[in-house]
Parts: structure tokens; C-alpha cells; sequence
């Protein structure tokens, strides 16, 4: 690991000030940072230590909106009885990740910012376009099974690892950030990018910009909600290809439909063509069906990743056929 | 077999523990290779460079005894707790926050010790596997562990016993399956799962935390 020098950050602005100068970080819960650091991928040379920050509370506000300060760890976010009770996909998706340990650690800000783990990207003897912008991409003509089928470009196909972004994305989250320049406000479709020509820039945010909160909008049809998470190993482990659906039927029709997908993208995947089949028609299988496909119409399957597209599909259809026989 | 035995034979004529010797073997290494990341504000570690290239205070209450370290940004608590504060009860398996044998509390819930800089821990409250039994009189989940033979080899108990009384007091564990998922993160080798799901039954039966 490379020698930092390591600044315990007293409030945002004091934060913000310390995390101004090149090749600096903020630190939270540091269960990606580290391990990344100890690999030489992340070579930060000044740590900004942000846990003393006033970024810890979950607050509902008048109108209605669940307000997620940055620094609110993944299990206390998961298990937050308006979470769980209200927005039970968003709950799911936070106790499919990682272990008991690590959502003890992590918090919503660094989860925002999770790398990730395509082998190649871990693995400093290969190149890789997003650790090493211009040395090529090993995935794309390499092992592939875990890698993306949705987004990808010619520079790269690592998926997004998160499940909690997943989630996010179907809820419509809001991205509070503050900067040098003032505060600004991120719609979470907006927040993460493709890899295009650029798989190294993953976000939108700024280098010395601060998460400071996460804004859940009020969608009272969200307490009829689901994550599934299907995967090689029953905990503990990264999605091969996950669901976030959140529906709103009423009189055997669709209303309402929120639909992302995760595993499969190379960002937290809002399926917005999933939504439109969804959206007015009739509650039954053969939408699913005819969803899932449309979900999945633009995926472009790799040497070792076919699988992962009826996989997908068939994932979305179940947690479609779940939430939409929810009473 | 002779030869074996009067090695063991003069090294415990020294008085050499198997952890002195490989301390001992460490920092011979260290000298020749590299500067160790610790520093000790009171005693040095004889023999070695001592070069601490950016030094952090760190302030911490471990297993109820507050203790004031310099060490180099870069060491881990699972290494301050380790090689610092010579506690070598918490374990070093994977150290990327795989296995789960660096389980530790800090304020009372169970986290990777590995994956934490000791930087990050001012003020904290730690409590590792040497600091959960009172004396001689072990703690229940110890007792319990012991009672239902829940390890074989022993290396990941005390990160399972901590994330265990952890898990206990979550309090989100309530069937065979819940406990099972909560305690994912920690990796058995020898396969003792089913003995540790029920050391843990039993205490969360009897509610002994």
C-alpha cells in the first residue's frame, strides 16, 4: 500500500477543503477503499477520514420524502422499520449484499461509489481500461461469465456491483452532493455512466464532491415491492443477475411499475422499456414475459455470459410474479 | 523423531513460546526487507527500523483498557490489535473482508477488523475475543462454542464467537435459516457450521447476553 498522509475531516466544509488536492479520498466505512488500497488499484495519497460528520440520520421530511445521510451504515438503512415496512425492495436489496460485518461497515455514500469486481479490473497484471485508461480490456476476449450483456461498450463490460443502487435506481432516488462550489442535486439515472469511451470516469460526481444525503421520494405503492438476487452461492456473493420491481395493480391492471435490474449492467439498470409494457396492462404472466424480453432486448451476450440474459429474465419475471400477487 | 524432540527440548529450555519465535522470525525479516508499519509510542520492538512513514494518534478503548498508539496510516486495526497491542486472539484469514476470522466489536457491533485503519477508531470502543470472558469464567457464546464442539481446527473461532455475539445482540436472527444468513460472513473450513448453529441457539435460548 502506498504511504498516505490521513486527515480526520470535522464537518463538510472542513471535508470538502482536505479533499481538494489531487489523488485525495474520503474515507467511510472503507470496506471497498481498503481492499482496493492493499491491492494497489486505489493509490490515494490523502485519506479525508468523514465519519465524524454529521451525515448519520434517517429523517422523513414533510412531505414525506425519506432523507438518508450519507454516512448511514447499510444495516441500519436496512432495518430502519419506514425502510423495511414502506420500501420493503430497498431493505431486501441491502441484506442481499455482503455479509453482516461489512453492511455494519459500509455506508449509502461509499455504496454509491462501489468499484467493481471484475477479476481483470482486481487483477494488476492484466490491463484494464478502467484501473489503466488506454491498456485495454482483458474481460472482453477473456473470462466473462460474471461480466455485463446491458451497456457495454468496446472498452469495457464490468458490471456495477451493487445491490442497494439497484433498488435505488427503481425508487427514483435523489443524490444530495456538496462542493466547493455550493450544493447540487443528482437524479440517480443521472448519477452513474456508461463506460463508453471512459470506463474509468464512473459517475457524475465531481473529485472533491461530497455525498452528503440520499432522498427516497414518497411512492406509497412501494410497500408492494421486491428484490431477488439470484447467485452462484446462497449468501455472501456478488448478483449474476437481480430484480428490483416495485407495482402498483389495481383491478387486475398495472398502474404502476418500477423495474431495475442488477448483475447484468454496467450501471444500476432502470428499465425503462420494462416499465412502458408494464405500465396499463393486464396482471398476469404473459406481461412478465413480455416485459422481461423487452428488458432484456438490447443485451449483447460475451463468450461466457449468454447465460445471464434468460437468467435475467427469468429473475424478473419471478419478482414480477411475486410483487404482482402480493395482497 | 530424537533430533525433532530435542529441538522441542531446547527451545522450551529457552522459554521461547511458538508466538515469540515467529515474532522473533518477523522482524529478523522486516530488518532486511522493509519498515515495519508500527510504531510503539513506549516500548520499541527491538531490532527494528521503527520508520513510521506518516504517523496517526489514535486514541481507543480496547477490551475496556484505553490505549494511545502512533502508527503509520496504513495499519489496519486488525494489525494494531495484533502486532501492537500483542492480541493475537483476533485472526488474520483473508485480510480483503472474505472470511470473516478478523471479527471484532467496535461500539458493540461486530465489523471486519481487516477492512478498518486503526486511524479511523478514535474514541471507539473495541472488544475482541480476549476481552469477552470475565477472568477464568468464559463468556456464554465461548462456553456455548466449547460445550458443542463448534470448531475443529480453531483459527476462525474467535472472529465467529465475536460476530455470534454480535449476531445475538442484532437480535434479527430468529430461525436456523436467519442465523445461517447472518452468519455468512464468516468462513468455517473444517465445515463446523452445524455445531456453531447451535452453540449460538442455545445461547440466544437462554438469552445469556
Amino acid at each position: 500500500m502506498e504511504p498516505f498522509k490521513f486527515i480526520r475531516a470535522q464537518d463538510n466544509n472542513n471535508a470538502i477543503a482536505a479533499a481538494a488536492v489531487a489523488d485525495a479520498k474520503f474515507i467511510a466505512g472503507g470496506t471497498n477503499i481498503i481492499d482496493l488500497m492493499k491491492l494497489n488499484i486505489e493509490k490515494p495519497h490523502q485519506v479525508v477520514d468523514i465519519n465524524a460528520l454529521k451525515l448519520d440520520k434517517i429523517e422523513t421530511l414533510s412531505n414525506g420524502t425519506i432523507r438518508i445521510g450519507a454516512l448511514v451504515k447499510n444495516s441500519d438503512l436496512a432495518y430502519h422499520p419506514n425502510i423495511s415496512k414502506n420500501y420493503p425492495v430497498l431493505s431486501e436489496a441491502l441484506l442481499s449484499g455482503a455479509s453482516a460485518q461489512l453492511r455494519n461497515m459500509a455506508s449509502v455514500g461509499g455504496n454509491l461509489l462501489q468499484r467493481t469486481r471484475c477479476p481483470y479490473f482486481y487483477d494488476t497484471s492484466y490491463p484494464c481500461n478502467k484501473r489503466e485508461p488506454g491498456s485495454g480490456c482483458s474481460a472482453i476476449n477473456g473470462y466473462n461469465r460474471n461480466n455485463a450483456v446491458l451497456g457495454t461498450s468496446d472498452k469495457c463490460i464490468a458490471t456495477h456491483p451493487s445491490d442497494m443502487c439497484v433498488a435505488m435506481a427503481a425508487l427514483g432516488a435523489i443524490i444530495h452532493v456538496q462542493g466547493a462550489k455550493g450544493m447540487r442535486s443528482i437524479p440517480f439515472a443521472d448519477f452513474h455512466l456508461l463506460p463508453g469511451k471512459t470506463p474509468s470516469i464512473e459517475t457524475t460526481l465531481k473529485h472533491g464532491e461530497l455525498i452528503t444525503a440520499v432522498d427516497i421520494p414518497v411512492m406509497s405503492f412501494a410497500v408492494k415491492s421486491h428484490y431477488l438476487k439470484v447467485r452462484d452461492r446462497a449468501s455472501y456473493e456478488f448478483a449474476l443477475a437481480s430484480a428490483a420491481v416495485v407495482l402498483d395493480v389495481q383491478g387486475g391492471r398495472i398502474q404502476h411499475a418500477r423495474v431495475a435490474l442488477g448483475g447484468v449492467g454496467t450501471k444500476p439498470w432502470r428499465s425503462t422499456v420494462a416499465e412502458k409494457v408494464l405500465t396499463g396492462a393486464l396482471n398476469n404472466e404473459q406481461t412478465y414475459r413480455t416485459a422481461a424480453e423487452a428488458a432484456l432486448s438490447a443485451a449483447k451476450p460475451y463468450t461466457h455470459n449468454a447465460f445471464k440474459i434468460e437468467l435475467a429474465k427469468r429473475t424478473l419475471v419471478r419478482a414480477l410474479t411475486t410483487v404482482g400477487g402480493m395482497s | 523423531m530424537d533430533d525433532l524432540q530435542n529441538q522441542d527440548e531446547k527451545s522450551s529450555g529457552r522459554g521461547s513460546t511458538r508466538r515469540e519465535f515467529l515474532t522473533q522470525i518477523t522482524v529478523a525479516g522486516a530488518g532486511l526487507s522493509f519498515a515495519p508499519l508500527i510504531v510503539n509510542t513506549e516500548t520499541k520492538v527491538p531490532g527494528s527500523q521503527l520508520s513510521v512513514i506518516q504517523p496517526v494518534n489514535v486514541t481507543m478503548v480496547v477490551n475496556g483498557t484505553k490505549q494511545t498508539l502512533t502508527v503509520d496510516s496504513r495499519v489496519t486495526l486488525l494489525d494494531a490489535l495484533r502486532d501492537k497491542l500483542m492480541m493475537p486472539g483476533t485472526k488474520k484469514g483473508c485480510d480483503h473482508g472474505q472470511c470473516g476470522a478478523c471479527t471484532v466489536l467496535v461500539n458493540g457491533r461486530r465489523i471486519n477488523s481487516c477492512l478498518t485503519f486503526a486511524a479511523m477508531c478514535e474514541g471507539d470502543e473495541i472488544t475482541t475475543i480476549e476481552g469477552l470472558a470475565h477472568g477464568d469464567g468464559l463468556h456464554p457464546m465461548q462456553a456455548a462454542f466449547v460445550k458443542h464442539d463448534a470448531f475443529q481446527c480453531g483459527y476462525c473461532t474467535p472472529g465467529q464467537i465475536c460476530s455470534a455475539v454480535g449476531l445475538v445482540k442484532e437480535g434479527h436472527a430468529k430461525t436456523d435459516t436467519e442465523i445461517r444468513e447472518l452468519m455468512s460472513g464468516n468462513i468455517c473450513r473444517c465445515g463446523a457450521y452445524q455445531n456453531i448453529l447451535e452453540a449460538i441457539k442455545e445461547v440466544q435460548a437462554v438469552k445469556l447476553i
